[in-house]
């Protein structure tokens, strides 16, 4: 490659001119590849240092005994499945995160499509009140729900005890708390749906939509067989994007119910904490977290692919 | 199949006025051609016929069937988009036939008539494709294919040529044609290129600003267009319009352009322009009608200096000035002079016209049209 690319693409140093430094090293400082190696390194340092070293780690450590002195293979793997709280662990995961992410989704289509059809004039300050969920410190709103939800002083028992409504256990039964995280989380990860989408519907051309009233498309047709299928790889990317990311989640689970009543709300990131930090067992937890690798990475493959096929299709 | 009536419609965009009260009657099977510069609301009434926007006042009628408020696809029509707007997730086959398929029609008449609009455009190979393998002259058929499938009443083209190269504009002109020829749909056609209306048109309806300025068949309106409007935008190169005193020499009427150069209008003319005698008017003549001398042919003699020389080809376009005012004639190449030469040209004012400054319209000369040839009569 580096042969067909001209040569000269700075101006000469001074040590160049002077024909100083005309060594093997002084040829390589001057090909193209290596500069932009120099420019990516500072980034590749970054993600060498916070993400593959930790997780190289992480695997060297889930090789470990519990007091980080013997080599026990795949010992900690072994004795995880045999734990019923891992199983549990498993299902509350994955239904924390698909069921998130389809609400997210579905909320996110749903709401772009309201503020798509707002007048021009309201729309910038509605999208703009419609993004601050996403916006605030996850931690902090989440503080925020824990007090609307809290046993003692739950703000919406107090509304329900107005109209002589039920008092409900929000999170101390353990449906109720696992209904109470999904809901933090979508009313968290909505907006940045809404924003995807609504960029997204705003790259639809017009026209289309005119071909289809005259083609004769209902509004409902006409999202199912323009909309839907112009918006297919944003949908796919958005919806792996946030299934890694609430996957991954740990603050709501970790400041609403710390996983509690009993564990049933623990997923993978909490429950790796718990075990790893809280109760000190650092190799059992670093094997609890890398369970979440395979899992994602295989629908990432799967959504990757489908969106590199419609790329080529499209 | 049906004929096409606009009453009165006009349509505002908040405050201004797009279409100021457009009077339209299209004879079934007619195909006829909006024509106009940017701007002159000829989209915007084709967009109304569509049912894409909504009329201000005044009223639409498809087939006798007033459809001001019925929505775009229960006008049973159909509409070519001039960025073709194919559904880029779907194939040629698909785009052809979602009309069909969202109103339900059995399998196998989709696919007969798909193939059958196939076979008309030359397709037929590409049906499998999707809109991203196609070339801009392949998207512009399937487009048209997806009109012809639904066996609409109306046909609508939006600027169907402009995103085309000039080759294959003049090559898809001919096929449209063709279509029409075949299929016998009243059509509705917005072009900017008046080469298009003329060429495409049974009759063709001038615009400007929002108002119809001339409707007729592309002969009459170039040879008697009613006003200097639709005088300067059809034809090219366009027509010279020369400001000219009428004057009386010795009985006889004639057009005097400067000092000392005055031209005789023929005598058949003399009664429809005898009241303007005296005036300030507007002489306008077309290029092909400004010649250098011929022997065999007659009309009025003059002699100017040539100041601007561009050979064409077959032809050799020469301007020269009068009074200030540049004025363009057509000559065969070898008559052609230098550009500072003194010329003799040869004016045929058997095709003159004379415009009133005041009203920018021209006089009206009865059976002006019928000056070479016949008028060609509307398909009907």
């Amino acid at each position: 490659m580096s042969e067909t690319i001209p040569r000269r693409l700075v101006t000469p140093t001074p040590a160049e001119t002077s024909g100083a430094l005309k060594g093997s090293l002084y040829r390589l400082s001057r090909r193209r590849s290596t500069t932009a190696f120099l420019f990516a390194l500072p980034l590749l340092s970054v993600v060498g240092g916070l993400i593959v070293y930790p997780a190289l780690y992480a695997i060297y450590l889930s090789l470990l005994n519990r007091t980080q002195t013997k080599f026990i293979g795949f010992g900690n793997y072994a004795f995880l499945f045999t734990r019923d709280t891992f199983w549990a662990v498993v299902e509350q995961s994955c239904i924390f995160a698909l069921t998130a992410v389809i609400l997210k989704a579905l909320v996110g289509i749903v709401t772009a499509h309201l503020v798509n059809n707002l007048p021009a004039k309201g729309q910038r300050k509605w999208r703009g009140m419609l993004l601050i969920p996403w916006v605030i410190p996850l931690s902090l709103s989440t503080l925020g729900w824990f007090w609307l939800l809290d046993p003692t002083y739950s703000a919406f028992n107090w509304l329900f005890a107005q109209i002589a409504g039920p008092r409900i256990p929000w999170l101390s039964e353990p449906n109720w708390a696992r209904f109470c995280t999904i809901l933090v989380n979508v009313w968290y990860g909505a907006p940045f749906f809404l924003i995807m989408y609504l960029a997204a519907l705003k790259s639809v051309p017009e026209q289309l939509y005119e071909a289809a009233a005259i083609d004769g498309a209902s509004a409902w047709q006409k999202f199912l067989h323009i909309t839907l299928p112009m918006m297919r790889n944003v949908i796919a990317i958005t919806v792996l994007f946030s299934l890694i990311v609430t996957f991954a989640n740990y603050d709501i689970v970790r400041v609403l119910t710390s996983g509690g009543p009993r564990n049933t709300t623990h997923i993978f990131a909490t429950w790796a904490f718990q075990l790893g930090i809280a109760s000190g067992d650092i190799p059992l937890g670093a094997s609890v977290s890398l369970f979440m690798f395979p899992i994602l990475g295989v629908s990432a493959i799967f959504i990757l692919r489908g969106v590199r096929r419609r790329g080529r299709e499209v | 199949m049906a004929q096409v009536t606009l009453n009165k419609v006009v349509k505002k965009f908040d405050q201004t006025e797009a279409v100021r009260g457009i009077d339209l009657d299209i004879a079934d099977q007619e195909f006829v051609v909006l024509v106009g510069p940017s701007g002159c609301g000829k989209s915007t009434t084709l967009r109304m016929i569509a049912g894409l926007e909504e009329t201000t006042a005044g009223e639409i009628m498809i087939g006798g069937q007033i459809v001001n408020d019925l929505p775009p696809k229960d006008r049973d029509i159909a509409m070519v988009f001039q960025n073709y707007a194919l559904y880029p997730h779907m194939t040629v086959f698909e785009n052809m036939s979602f009309g069909l398929r969202l109103k339900k029609f059995p399998k196998a008449e989709i696919k007969q008539r798909v193939e059958r609009a196939a076979r008309i455009l030359d397709i037929t190979e590409l049906l499998e494709r999707r809109p991203r393998q196609l070339s801009g002259g392949q998207r512009q058929r399937v487009a048209m294919g997806r009109a012809i499938v639904r066996n609409p009443k109306v046909f609508l083209f939006d600027e169907p040529l402009s995103n085309l190269d000039a080759k294959l504009r003049v090559q898809m002109r001919t096929e449209i044609k063709k279509v029409h020829q075949q299929v016998r749909t009243t059509t509705v056609y917005v072009t900017h290129d008046q080469v298009e209306a003329m060429t495409l048109a049974d009759r063709v309806v001038v615009m400007n600003g929002g108002r119809i300025e001339q409707i007729g068949t592309p002969h009459e309106l170039y040879h008697a267009p009613k006003t200097r409007f639709v005088a300067g935008f059809i034809g090219s190169p366009t027509m010279n319009f020369i400001p000219c005193r009428l004057v009386e020499v010795t009985g006889a009427l004639g057009v005097q352009l400067a000092e000392g150069l005055t031209l005789p209008v023929p005598s058949e003319r003399d009664p429809a322009y005898r009241p303007y005698a005296g005036r300030a008017l507007v002489l306008g003549i077309r290029p092909e009608h400004i010649t250098e001398t011929r022997a065999y042919a007659a009309g009025a003699e003059f002699a100017m200096s040539v100041d601007v020389v561009e050979p064409m080809g077959m032809e050799t376009i020469v301007y020269f000035m009068v009074d200030g005012t540049e004025v363009c004639a057509r000559v065969t190449p070898e008559a052609a002079l230098a550009p500072g030469k003194r010329m003799r040209f040869l004016a045929d004012m058997r095709h003159m016209h004379l415009i009133d400054p005041q009203s920018e319209r021209v006089i009206d000369v009865p059976g002006a049209t019928r000056v070479h040839g016949t008028a060609r009569v509307p398909a009907a």
